[in-house]
């Protein structure tokens, strides 16, 4: 009785949870008169293909969907480098100020993105930068709570291990990229998840960074379909569909770090 | 011992960071507290008006609107949240088959994008034609105007939050679960406790931390809501009723261009968080002493 009720609920909150995204695929399949039936049909009476191909026709969705890659790739990528080179240096290195100059990091970890959003406008349109993928990516290029991770991760390895590699006559670099690299891989996956679907999903910021449809990533991109076809429900559902497949797909590859790296990282949100 | 060559070692590993960090984010901060203070619309000169944007907020009755909102959401959001991903965790916490399955179910909501997500359950709360208020129809209830009604509007956007965040709260309370020594339940068993009795007395107490951890990250998430509000109301809901305080900045900086007076609404929004993080921060410092 009691496995019975767990499975119960466990399944209608599963229901409750998969239950838009059904709603959203297969209205996404239902011909334009279909999606207006009262009451709701359940199943799309045909799989209209169509509508996705007007959806990638009403709106360049391969172009913000080209943005949205590039500028989370390249911003990962950053945000793995910076926060591995600077994450070493607060590990590994001796230089005055250190730990000031890490407390100073610590506490910019405060300053909430919504603060900076003006002035970061108001400099960015200055430099001639609105509206560019610079303004996208570089200003995101750092993450502290990365370069924390990677200096918790260097500081729990061995001591002798960095001995031997400096009485090899080993350069910081050289280790770096020899040692802390290789052994540091899931410290590192988790700082790429988190900023792969931080950089994939965030909106405000591309939103006011970016004034061209050329420039939109697939987020804005939705935004500005959403107010254009607003009663089009079918082209709307079947955008959303294309706009969410990609992170679907990296979920079921790496569905054990995406969970894992929330577990455990789930500090930062 | 220092070392001279460690010392530029270390500012060329850590220039990339800290330049950045530098431009981007503390200039800009500090930029932003200074512009609190001028009247400026980005296109004429900017005025100096000392703290007349900050006596402003004192008086905008729209901003204690968007404050109210922010609260209402917060208050609308967590304590519920909370309660079902604890239920939830506890369920899935115990030797159950399609574990997997659950969990990619509870989870999804959670990696897509809010844009996305957002613009089904538009289509869902669409009065005449959606789905929620057909479903709701066979349980008897009439018509709501959700996104249109000033008393539904804010409603709906906390259900499309709960639905969104559950699953993060649920991975969250499933490691708080697991981290629970198992000789606390052999204990209680032997006590002759039952289910709920074991629940009341070991599970929730020393799940409480964890409790006060989501609570913490929830309410500072709530200080920064901004798409689903821009998605679901793009203009901040009938009578303003979903205007939360980022929405209303966004508002004045990119539609009034009061950029002074925007910055003033930043600062406040800086200070609620800042003092949430540093409770949190505290609070985890103990946390995790508390382990062992």
């Amino acid at each position: 009785m009691k496995r019975f009720l767990t499975y119960a609920i466990l399944i209608i909150g599963a229901i409750i949870m998969l239950l838009p995204f059904y709603w959203m695929v297969s209205t996404s399949f239902k011909a334009p008169q279909e999606v207006l039936s009262v009451p709701p049909k359940w199943f799309p009476s045909a799989l209209n293909f169509s509508n996705y191909l007007n959806a990638m026709k009403s709106a360049p969705f391969g172009m913000f969907f080209f943005n949205s890659v590039l500028v989370a790739l390249i911003n990962t990528a950053l945000q793995i480098i910076t926060a591995a080179l600077a994450g070493y240096a607060f590990a590994r290195l001796d230089f005055r100020f250190k730990n000031a100059l890490f407390l100073f990091f610590l506490g910019t970890m405060m300053i909430p993105m919504e603060v900076i959003l003006v002035p970061n406008y108001m400099l960015l349109k200055y430099l001639g930068m609105h509206n560019t993928y610079f303004a996208l990516i570089i200003p995101w290029a750092a993450s502290v709570f990365g370069i924390f991770l990677v200096r918790q991760f260097v500081l729990s390895l061995p001591k002798e291990l960095f001995e031997s590699a400096e009485i090899d006559g080993c350069t910081h670099w050289q280790i770096l990229w020899k040692i802390v690299f290789p052994s540091a891989k899931p410290v590192f996956i988790s700082v790429g998840i988190f900023s792969l679907i931080g950089s994939w999903n965030s909106f405000l910021w591309p939103l006011i960074m970016t004034d061209s449809e050329s420039m939109r990533t697939i987020p804005v991109g939705l935004a500005y379909f959403t107010a254009e076809f607003s009663t089009r429900y079918h082209l709307m559902m079947a955008a959303a569909v294309l706009s969410i497949l990609p992170i679907i797909l990296i979920y079921f590859f790496a569905q054990k770090q995406f969970v894992e790296g929330i577990a455990t990282s789930g500090i930062k949100n | 011992m220092r070392r001279p060559a460690e010392t530029s070692t270390a500012v060329f590993f850590l220039l990339p960071a800290f330049a950045v960090i530098f431009l981007f984010h503390v200039i800009p901060a500090i930029y932003a507290w200074y512009i609190s203070f001028f009247k400026f619309d980005n296109l004429s000169p900017m005025i100096f008006t000392g703290f007349s944007n900050y006596a402003r907020l004192l008086r905008d009755e729209m901003f204690w609107k968007a404050l109210f909102n922010t609260f209402y959401f917060a208050l609308g959001t967590i304590p519920l949240s909370i309660l079902i991903s604890v239920f939830i965790a506890v369920l899935l916490n115990q030797k159950i088959r399609g574990l997997s399955f659950f969990r990619t179910a509870y989870f999804l909501p959670v990696i897509t994008s809010m844009n996305a997500v957002a613009m089904v359950w538009l289509w869902i709360f669409q009065p005449d034609i959606g789905l929620l208020n057909y479903l709701l129809g066979f349980f008897g209830v009439s018509r709501i105007n959700w996104l249109m009604d000033p008393v539904w509007a804010m409603p709906a956007v906390i259900m499309v939050s709960i639905w969104k965040n559950i699953g993060y709260n649920i991975i969250i309370f499933l490691v708080g679960l697991q981290s629970i020594p198992g000789e606390y339940y052999e204990a209680a068993q032997l006590d002759g406790a039952g289910e709920v009795q074991t629940f009341r007395n070991v599970t929730w107490p020393l799940l409480m931390p964890t409790i006060f951890f989501v609570t913490l990250i929830s309410l500072i998430n709530s200080f920064h809501t901004f798409t689903q509000i821009y998605m679901l109301t793009p203009d901040g809901g009938p009578l303003k009723s979903t205007s939360v305080i980022v929405f209303y900045l966004y508002e004045n900086a990119f539609k009034n261009f009061d950029m002074g007076y925007a910055s003033a609404i930043s600062f406040v929004v800086f200070l609620i968080t800042f003092i949430l993080t540093v409770l949190q921060n505290k609070f985890w410092g103990r946390n995790i002493h508390y382990g062992n």
